[in-house]
């Protein structure tokens, strides 16, 4: 049974800031955020900017995509590519804790992230 | 757990064999009630690499299975309860605690102890075995003060002993052995002295052919006497001296047991009881007690299938065995010391290497007998199988030693002429035929899969590059075309998708996922496409760099911590002074740690994302442009001094290097290149060890192609020789577009090479002698890549949408990113560690 909960809205940049089909990082009240711009889905996530592996805040520069079946969307750590789902957050090739999801938006042109 | 009314099996002694025998009776019937009693106070773990204890290894992690394992098959675990006493006549066991158990089956795998020899002062204080976990925590609580220590024996297990000891920093340390040489019961005397002259390189000191008279010291050891009069001082000692089976309980319940000791079994691995079976090392059949697991392992499976009215029996076990002493290759096979008139040897010894090798062949020439392996063992598992098979020896028999010189060498096809009952995995028991039925009827192709279906390569693992060869070769044979596709998204290998780009004018990667692609791409794909895309029009990566590779992303080397590294170009490695003075500003003022590199040229960490732009435009306004240290490209060409400054160039090596650098710089490849000239014979630049090397000859020059260095070092061949600069770069040329073309993904030139078939005489006759006719095509492929370079970094620096990226925070440009912390070390930078 899913709850809800109430999100403030906090605009965080422009969509044009984050490159096609990449991501960029937003610190966002005090915390680093990985937003990606999934172009060719025409769909847009956030997420965690720190790599639960080596504790490393790089995963905004990490290259996305999809896999199996599903098409699930992953981004992958660009320094040891441990894979994790862009839904879901959980780790898809490794060992790793899932990282936090956010919820995204984009409207007018300005990016934001569902804080709660 | 097991209905009431089903046979009980009682096992005494959780070991590695113990344990394995409930393993494989699980795996093939429930109809069996299992209670376990076990002497130590922990459940089964890995006694064959204890030594991994002292290395870091916790003693859970050694564990043969987690003590749930127990409780979740249903078996009755009682441990540090031994068992005292069997009542053969009530078919019941006696434990330490007072238990009461009755058997139906009982198996006896109470393994052995260390023996300890009769030397006066054995008792005292510091002198320890080696065989249990606590035995490990008492060697290295007393190393902890312990400045010198010995092992008594030279065998397998002692010489580990000795390299966990200096492991435990006890500097001084010792192997003392009663035989003449080390491992007497493996090698052979001329083996051991190369094995001796490798341990005494890593600081142990060997004393053979020496008898322990008595141990010296007052309540506490402080030296060894020997028979010859000699004296060792020592702080402690470590008894590996071999071992002595457990056969008390069998004695006290009136089973057989030899004269030596053991409990006599027959091939069914019954005692004199029938209802009572033994196995490991306890079990004495056909008076030979087994010291290694595997046979004890088989030995569990005999029992397992004789449980249940299968006829499977032992008949004695390959002694065989292949392991790294300490990182050296040790193995031993067949009859390794049978020698005139029954057998002739052949020998070769490399004192330069440390590799001694040894074999030994019938009279007649036809078969292998048996050999030793120092240094080098890669050649054991043919070996082996050639010697338990009979397989009839080629004509040159010294080529199994001395391997293929000067010919074409195919890997691994050797194995395909094994009859199907070889036995591969000796751990698992895995036969040739069982792999390859495993391949055509289970779909195993790769060996995970097939460790899933057979447990092969599961056991000690040294039969797995054996595996491998066996699942290509068995898919040859079926005529599949082993073909390497990029990914899920691609199926095509990347020579395919090459040409499918280039005839259809593909330029970006969301085109080429369009027209060839499925699905949305990945971290495989992109940077895959992206490398074709630079073979195809070398146009800037930093256009398409969310495809790009992490260092291509950013056109720099991330580091530890998430900091970059700065190359610049210094094409063979000259710089001048004004060069040296600028890059010495600019690192000092951004703070960045500086280091000469292997390649030649000067590394710059510790950069900020954001710092890159900025020290890229200092650097360019010196005159630098990008080194391509991130990229899969060239790197850098080294150079000797050359005949410019050095008495023996024979030519100018460094203009050499230079004019080669610049021509090829910012080409992408498959994988990056490295490249070196040499003005004379003695290689200062070492360039074959490169993926493409030139050497100055009297009469012009020699190119080699295909070398590399890393962790498969392989010498560059050559590819011509005596040729004038001209022609040497139009077959560079030739060579590195149709490496471009036709390799796959991150694929080295030294393994295109291997993996070519015809090996480097193709290779000769398509770069060379033109034989596909595509000469003319390639050099005008590359020409256009040459024409097309530009600096990426320049591109960077003058284009502010570009710089942009550079950023950490995307919303706040100018803060560095706060996680981001440096140590110090020798006066500059250092990442923290992660």
């Amino acid at each position: 049974m899913e709850t809800a909960v109430a999100v403030t809205w906090l605009p965080v940049c422009q969509a044009t800031d984050i490159p096609a089909d990449g991501g960029a990082c937003a610190l966002v009240e005090g915390e680093q955020v990985a937003i990606f711009n999934f172009a060719r889905r025409g769909e847009w996530y956030a997420t965690q900017n720190l790599c639960p592996h080596k504790q490393q805040m790089i995963l905004a520069r990490g290259m996305i995509g999809s896999t199996g079946e599903a098409c699930e969307p992953k981004v992958a750590c660009p320094f040891h590519k441990r894979t994790f789902s862009l839904l879901t957050g959980e780790c898809l090739n490794g060992d790793e804790c899932a990282i936090q999801t956010y919820p995204v938006k984009v409207d007018n042109n300005t990016v934001y992230i569902g804080w709660a | 757990m097991a209905p009431q009314g089903n046979p009980t099996v009682v096992v005494i002694g959780n070991g590695m064999v113990g344990y394995k025998f409930c393993e494989k009776l699980l795996a093939k019937s429930t109809a069996f009630n299992l209670v376990v009693f076990g002497e130590e106070p922990r459940v089964a773990y890995d006694r064959v690499h204890l030594s991994e204890y002292f290395g870091g290894k916790t003693a859970d992690d050694l564990l043969m299975a987690p003590t749930q394992w127990y409780h979740d098959n249903g078996i009755q675990l009682h441990l540090g309860d031994a068992v005292q006493e069997i009542n053969r006549a009530n078919q019941t066991v006696h434990s330490r605690s007072g238990l009461v158990q009755a058997y139906d089956y009982l198996v006896l795998a109470t393994g052995s102890s260390a023996f300890v020899p009769d030397v006066p002062g054995v008792e005292k204080k510091g002198v320890m075995v080696y065989r249990t976990i606590e035995d490990l925590d008492e060697i290295k609580a007393y190393a902890a003060t312990a400045r010198s220590g010995a092992v008594l024996g030279g065998g397998l297990l002692g010489l580990e002993a000795a390299k966990a000891l200096l492991d435990l920093g006890v500097k001084d340390a010792h192997v003392v052995e009663f035989a003449p040489r080390l491992m007497p019961r493996q090698i052979d005397t001329a083996g051991s002295a190369m094995l001796q002259s490798k341990l005494e390189a890593l600081g142990l000191k060997i004393h053979l052919s020496k008898a322990t008279s008595h141990i010296g010291g007052n309540g506490k050891i402080d030296a060894l006497h020997f028979g010859d009069g000699s004296i060792l001082e020592v702080d402690m000692l470590v008894i590996s001296a071999g071992i002595r089976p457990r056969d008390e309980l069998a004695k006290l319940a009136g089973l057989e047991v030899g004269m030596r000791g053991g409990i006599v079994v027959n091939d069914t691995m019954q005692t004199s009881d029938p209802r009572i079976f033994a196995i490991g090392e306890c079990a004495l059949h056909s008076g030979m007690i087994y010291g290694l697991v595997a046979p004890g392992y088989d030995m569990a499976e005999v029992v397992v299938s004789q449980l249940q009215q299968g006829a499977r029996a032992f008949t004695g076990y390959d002694m065989s065995s292949k392991l790294k002493l300490i990182g050296v290759d040790v193995a031993s096979f067949g009859d390794p010391f049978i020698a005139e008139p029954h057998s002739r040897s052949i020998v070769f010894e490399d004192a330069h290497n440390g590799v001694y090798k040894r074999i030994n062949i019938s009279p007649d020439g036809k078969y292998l007998l048996g050999g030793v392996l120092i240094g080098d063992a890669e050649a054991y598992n043919m070996l082996l199988q050639t010697v338990n098979n009979k397989i009839a020896l080629p004509p040159h028999p010294e080529d199994l030693i001395l391997g293929a010189r000067g010919g074409e060498a195919s890997e691994g096809a050797g194995v395909m002429s094994l009859p199907d009952e070889a036995l591969v995995c000796s751990c698992e028991a895995v036969t040739k035929g069982m792999i390859c039925d495993a391949v055509t009827e289970l779909g195993a192709t790769s060996v995970d899969a097939m460790k899933k279906c057979n447990k092969a390569g599961t056991g000690c693992g040294g039969c797995v590059p054996m595996v491998k060869d066996l699942i290509n070769g068995t898919l040859t044979a079926q005529g599949a075309y082993i073909k390497n596709v990029l990914c899920e998204h691609f199926d095509y290998s990347r020579q395919e998708l090459f040409d499918l780009l280039r005839i259809n004018n593909i330029r970006t990667y969301g085109a080429a996922l369009d027209h060839f692609g499925a699905g949305d791409g990945c971290e495989t794909c992109k940077p895959a496409v992206g490398s074709i895309l630079s073979g195809l029009w070398n146009d800037l990566i930093v256009k398409q760099n969310v495809i790009q590779d992490t260092n291509d992303r950013y056109l720099a080397n991330i580091q530890k911590g998430g900091s970059y590294s700065v190359m610049p170009r210094m094409a063979g490695g000259e710089v001048s002074p004004q060069q040296l003075m600028a890059i010495g500003r600019i690192a000092d003022k951004y703070k960045l740690y500086t280091k000469i590199t292997g390649g030649q040229r000067i590394d710059m960490f510790g950069a900020h994302v954001s710092d890159l732009p900025n020290i890229w435009e200092e650097l360019i306004a010196e005159g630098f442009e990008s080194g391509h240290a991130y990229g899969k490209s060239l790197r850098t060409v080294k150079s000797c001094v050359g005949s410019t400054w050095c008495r023996y160039g024979l030519h100018d090596s460094v203009s050499f290097a230079i004019e080669i650098e610049n021509r090829y710089k910012g080409i992408r490849s498959p994988h990056k290149m490295k490249s070196g000239v040499s003005g004379c014979v003695r290689e200062c630049a070492e360039a074959q060890a490169k993926d493409f090397g030139v050497i100055a000859t009297e009469k012009g020059w020699n190119l080699y192609v295909c070398g590399n260095g890393g962790a498969k070092p392989q010498h560059a061949q050559l590819l011509a020789g005596d040729i004038d600069k001209e022609t040497l770069l139009k077959y560079l040329d030739r060579f590195m577009m149709f490496y471009i073309k036709t390799a796959d993904p991150l694929m080295r030139t030294a393994t295109w090479l291997n993996k070519m078939d015809g090996g480097i005489a193709y290779l000769r006759n398509v770069v060379v002698n033109d034989s596909l006719g595509i000469c003319a095509d390639l050099e005008a492929e590359i020409e256009l890549l040459i024409k097309n370079y530009h600096c990426e970094w320049k591109e960077v620096v003058e284009n502010p949408e570009l710089r942009k990226q550079f950023t950490h925070f995307v919303n706040a440009p100018k803060v560095k990113d706060p996680t981001m912390e440096f140590a110090e070390m020798r006066g500059q930078r250092m990442s923290k560690a992660w």
